[in-house]
């Protein structure tokens, strides 16, 4: 999905997988899964077919039931880091209250949204973080004080950036989407939910 | 029928419905029922879920589902269609032409003259493109209902699933094609892809999970599965419009950042087959009423 490494990687570790471990599930059923697929579903709006294709870790994932062999999650994880792009004057917090807004938006990358318009962060959708919100999911952690049990050094922002960016480099199959390596979140935009997360000032710290 | 009179009262108290509309049952357009006690600042997540499960008892009793059942019901038994013949003359759904009785509990199921496996919607459709003589171009380029308008297969899957209310889930899963679909349906339930990595299992693999205030039934579990297939086809009261199974499908797909899957395909079946069959064994309440 990034680098040609990225991708050689991958395809290195899926080979080394089918060699040694025995699937979780039955590849000719996921196989026929996918050329059905293929077939059943039609491009609509910005969402074409080209997202049926599994990218490297997609793929590992899929075929180990979510829990890959740790040489391999450990190798891939690394890759996932590597590409963690952070900003050229090296600051990492933004402001709360926009990454409060942001973290609100579920919109973006849906058929039916316009392609190249700002996506929402889609945070509330699945973790508790301002108190002050109540209606949010429970597929991911709570982040209700997050800097406030943290603190909010330079390592613990780097975390948190990177974490955000590209969650799949800290645990391969997680379910949380790669914000800034798909290219849905910007750095200010990444920037300001560090602040949400880690600013002594954001109701999540309070 | 015996709920009209009820609940054409709660729609007209709702500011919904006139009166004179409900014998073409067409649309009813109840608004946006909300909960009577609901607080303004939903102070407490559970308590707002209990309130609505409570709500929605009271509602099972006088659901709007029902004038969908009859409109369906009607298009069912009519003569219509390019051929003129009626689907009571002409459709077997499983158990006999014109049988409806039950048939809904036992699909998708294999039909050997369309050598398909096929959920309710799909089989309906098939009948009324082959023996109707209706062009399935023109049923899927706008199948879903909206605040103008129902689909007809939409009021008919409603009424053939009326028919199995109170019934025991009993997919055919020992049919050699119906268990073929059903794996691979749960291998797309699997399949991780998209710009955001997800599959159906993301959200619907797990117990306890909430997007927001809505809870997802894990349907890898008989419990879960019901949940997810009693709901449906489901009277929504925001907008007052009857959605079908097929409709979930396609609109969990958009929300997954996936293409669109193809109305009545094969993947689609998979799926409702897979979640069907998991529920196997249990009761079916629906057709459902949501939010």
């Amino acid at each position: 999905m990034t680098t040609k490494t990225n991708t050689l990687l991958a395809g290195s570790a899926l080979a080394a997988l089918l060699a040694a471990a025995p699937a979780a599930a039955d590849p000719i059923q996921r196989a026929k899964a996918i050329e059905l697929m293929q077939r059943d579903f039609q491009p609509r709006g910005q969402a074409g077919l080209d997202r049926l294709r599994e990218d490297g870790v997609q793929a590992i994932c899929n075929r180990t039931n979510n829990k890959p062999p740790e040489y391999i999650a450990r190798q891939m994880q690394g890759d996932q880091l590597a590409g963690v792009k952070y900003p050229a004057d090296g600051k990492l917090m933004g402001d709360w209250k926009k990454g409060e807004k942001l973290a609100q938006s579920g919109k973006g990358f849906t058929w039916k949204d316009k392609p190249g318009k700002p996506a929402g962060g889609n945070c509330y959708n699945c973790h508790q973080i301002s108190p002050k919100e109540m209606s949010y999911g429970t597929v991911g952690p709570s982040l209700y004080q997050f800097g406030k049990l943290r603190g909010n050094g330079p390592d613990i922002q780097k975390y948190v950036y990177s974490r955000i960016f590209n969650s799949k480099a800290y645990n391969l199959c997680t379910e949380m989407p790669r914000f800034g390596h798909i290219g849905a979140l910007d750095d200010s935009q990444i920037m300001d939910l560090v602040a949400l997360l880690l600013d002594p000032e954001s109701p999540v710290n309070k | 029928m015996k709920h009209v009179v009820a609940f054409c009262v709660a729609l007209g108290l709702a500011g919904g419905l006139p009166p004179g509309v409900l014998p073409q049952a067409k649309k009813p357009t109840a608004g946006k029922l909300t909960l009577a006690s609901a607080p303004a600042a939903v102070p407490d997540k559970d308590a707002v879920s209990a309130e609505f499960d409570k709500f929605r008892e009271v509602m099972e009793d006088a659901n709007p589902a029902e004038l969908f059942e009859a409109k369906g019901e009607e298009l069912w038994t009519v003569r219509r269609g390019p051929k003129n013949v009626s689907l009571a003359e002409s459709c077997d759904l499983g158990f006999g032409i014109g049988v409806v009785k039950g048939a809904y509990v036992q699909m998708p199921r294999y039909f050997a003259d369309a050598d398909k496996v096929m959920d309710a919607e799909r089989r309906i459709v098939w009948c009324m493109v082959e023996k109707q003589g209706f062009k399935m171009a023109d049923i899927a380029r706008k199948p879903f209902a909206d605040v103008k308008r129902t689909p007809d297969p939409t009021s008919l899957v409603t009424y053939i699933a009326g028919q199995s209310r109170n019934m025991k889930l009993a997919v055919p899963l020992d049919e050699p094609h119906v268990r073929e679909i059903y794996e691979i349906g749960k291998e797309i339930t699997a399949y991780r892809a998209g710009p955001y990595d997800f599959s159906c299992n993301t959200c619907h693999g797990a117990d306890g999970k909430r997007i927001r205030m809505q809870n997802l039934p894990n349907i890898s579990t008989p419990q879960g599965a019901l949940k997810a297939v009693q709901g449906w086809p489901g009277y929504r009261m925001t907008g007052g419009i009857m959605l079908t199974h097929q409709w979930r499908m396609n609109d969990c797909f958009r929300q997954q950042r996936f293409p669109e899957p193809k109305y009545a395909s094969d993947a689609i079946t998979a799926l409702l087959t897979y979640m069907n069959g998991t529920a196997n064994g249990q009761i079916y309440k629906g057709p459902g009423i949501k939010r």
